[in-house]
């Protein structure tokens, strides 16, 4: 029963107009076209969309997770990024 | 693309497996291409798409009430509930496909009846009420078990299941509903109601597995936190729940043994029969070949939309080349 294997799309839809796009799912279709009617039925049956991106998965390059550490661990010492960091007398007013 | 370098952690020693459970108790999620034990994965992916497959195969009993549904009212929302369970199978397909495995393998795996779903749906719908009690008994046990599930330690398939969690409850107020207008019309309706549910309660009972003690899988199971919760204490919160429902319908519950124990505050209820539950699985259901062969034939009549679309995208890419 092999047969040729269907591609795999990501599935991004906006919400509601002022909303990115957020990942939801992932589809199997041939092409874009039908990747996009398969999100549709797949992932708005309920109205939870007014836009849908389908992107081939095979074309999203992922950070590896071993590397976690040491591409967001550095980021955790560094809390002069913040404004709370900084002092700022009460008389200088909202700031 | 989740698939892609996949690590396990076989054989890389007892402290690599220590790390892992300590992020499972610390309630930390874990995701497609993180470092996981073998046998963790093989437990999920077996799981997940059982999980799966009953959804697709869940479709055949309902599907064969959607041409005869009594209103137009109940033939859309039978409609969008058997649509609903399509969704939830390519959900967890999805999920399960994370963990390395591919969407044709398990569809192969079920055709070829190498892989279980499970056997409520080798019981027939003889009649209009089966679908009331369908939605109510068995979306009800299967909510039961599911929402638990929302807490899984992997996140694909917790993700998976908050969505099918949320989309379910609609099923089960239809099946309850559609009981009530049966109960509440003659007596001829309600004894098509009294009748779903005495042959349905049994087999919902079951679908919370084998009792705690001979679950092959519970142990492992409840360590990864993949299960939160005996199967036994979710078959007694089902029992609890849905006993004073039928009374509210004014049927019967099929259980001599019934009674509601003040001590408890639960209802106790009688031994259920493994025998069967051991039959059906094992292939000896009323319905197991007609659910395959709907499958397979479904499958093999499909195939040539499948390769047609497949050679439109590949000519499609020659000609923008």
């Amino acid at each position: 029963m092999s047969e040729e294997r269907t591609p795999l799309w990501e599935v991004f839809i906006r919400a509601r107009q002022g909303l990115a796009h957020r990942h939801v799912g992932s589809v199997h279709a041939a092409d874009a076209t039908l990747a996009l009617q398969a999100a549709r039925d797949v992932y708005t049956r309920r109205g939870e969309g007014l836009s849908i991106w389908v992107v081939p998965s095979a074309a999203i390059t992922a950070s590896d997770p071993a590397d976690r550490d040491e591409l967001f661990e550095p980021t955790a010492s560094k809390i002069y990024r913040h404004p709370t960091f900084y002092d700022i007398p009460d008389d200088v007013g909202h700031m | 693309m989740y698939t892609q370098g996949l690590v396990s952690i076989e054989g890389a020693g007892g402290a690599e497996e220590e790390r892992f459970q300590a992020r499972v108790d610390a309630e930390e999620r874990i995701e497609p291409n993180d470092r996981m034990p073998e046998a963790y994965r093989r437990t999920l992916l077996r799981q997940i798409s059982q999980h799966a497959h009953s959804e697709i195969v869940g479709m055949l009993p309902e599907g064969n009430w959607i041409t005869r549904a009594p209103s137009l009212k109940r033939k859309a929302a039978l409609l969008a509930k058997v649509q609903d369970e399509g969704g939830h199978g390519l959900y967890l397909y999805a999920a399960a496909e994370t963990l390395g495995s591919s969407r044709e393998e398990m569809v192969d795996a079920l055709l070829e009846g190498r892989a279980k779903y499970s056997s409520i749906f080798n019981y027939p719908t003889r009649t209009w009420a089966d679908i009331g009690a369908i939605g109510w008994l068995v979306d009800g046990a299967a909510i039961m078990n599911q929402i638990p599930l929302c807490r899984c330690s992997y996140g694909p398939y917790a993700r998976a299941m908050i969505r099918i969690c949320r989309e379910e409850s609609f099923h089960q107020r239809q099946g309850y509903e559609i009981m009530l207008t049966l109960c509440r019309g003659t007596e001829a309706q309600k004894a098509m109601a009294q009748d779903a549910l005495d042959r349905w309660w049994w087999p919902c009972l079951m679908m919370f597995g084998p009792p705690d003690g001979e679950s092959q899988h519970s142990d492992a199971s409840a360590r990864w936190k993949i299960k939160r919760f005996s199967n036994d204490g979710l078959r007694q919160k089902f029992i609890d729940a849905t006993v004073p429902q039928a009374h509210y319908l004014g049927l019967a519950v099929p259980d001599p043994e019934l009674r509601f124990d003040e001590a408890s505050g639960h209802w106790h209820s009688g031994p259920i029969d493994w025998e069967e539950f051991r039959r059906v699985l094992a292939g000896g259901g009323v319905c197991n070949r007609d659910r395959l062969e709907a499958r397979r034939r479904a499958h093999e009549e499909g195939a040539w939309v499948r390769e047609a679309a497949l050679a439109y995208a590949a000519r499609q890419r020659r000609v923008a080349a």
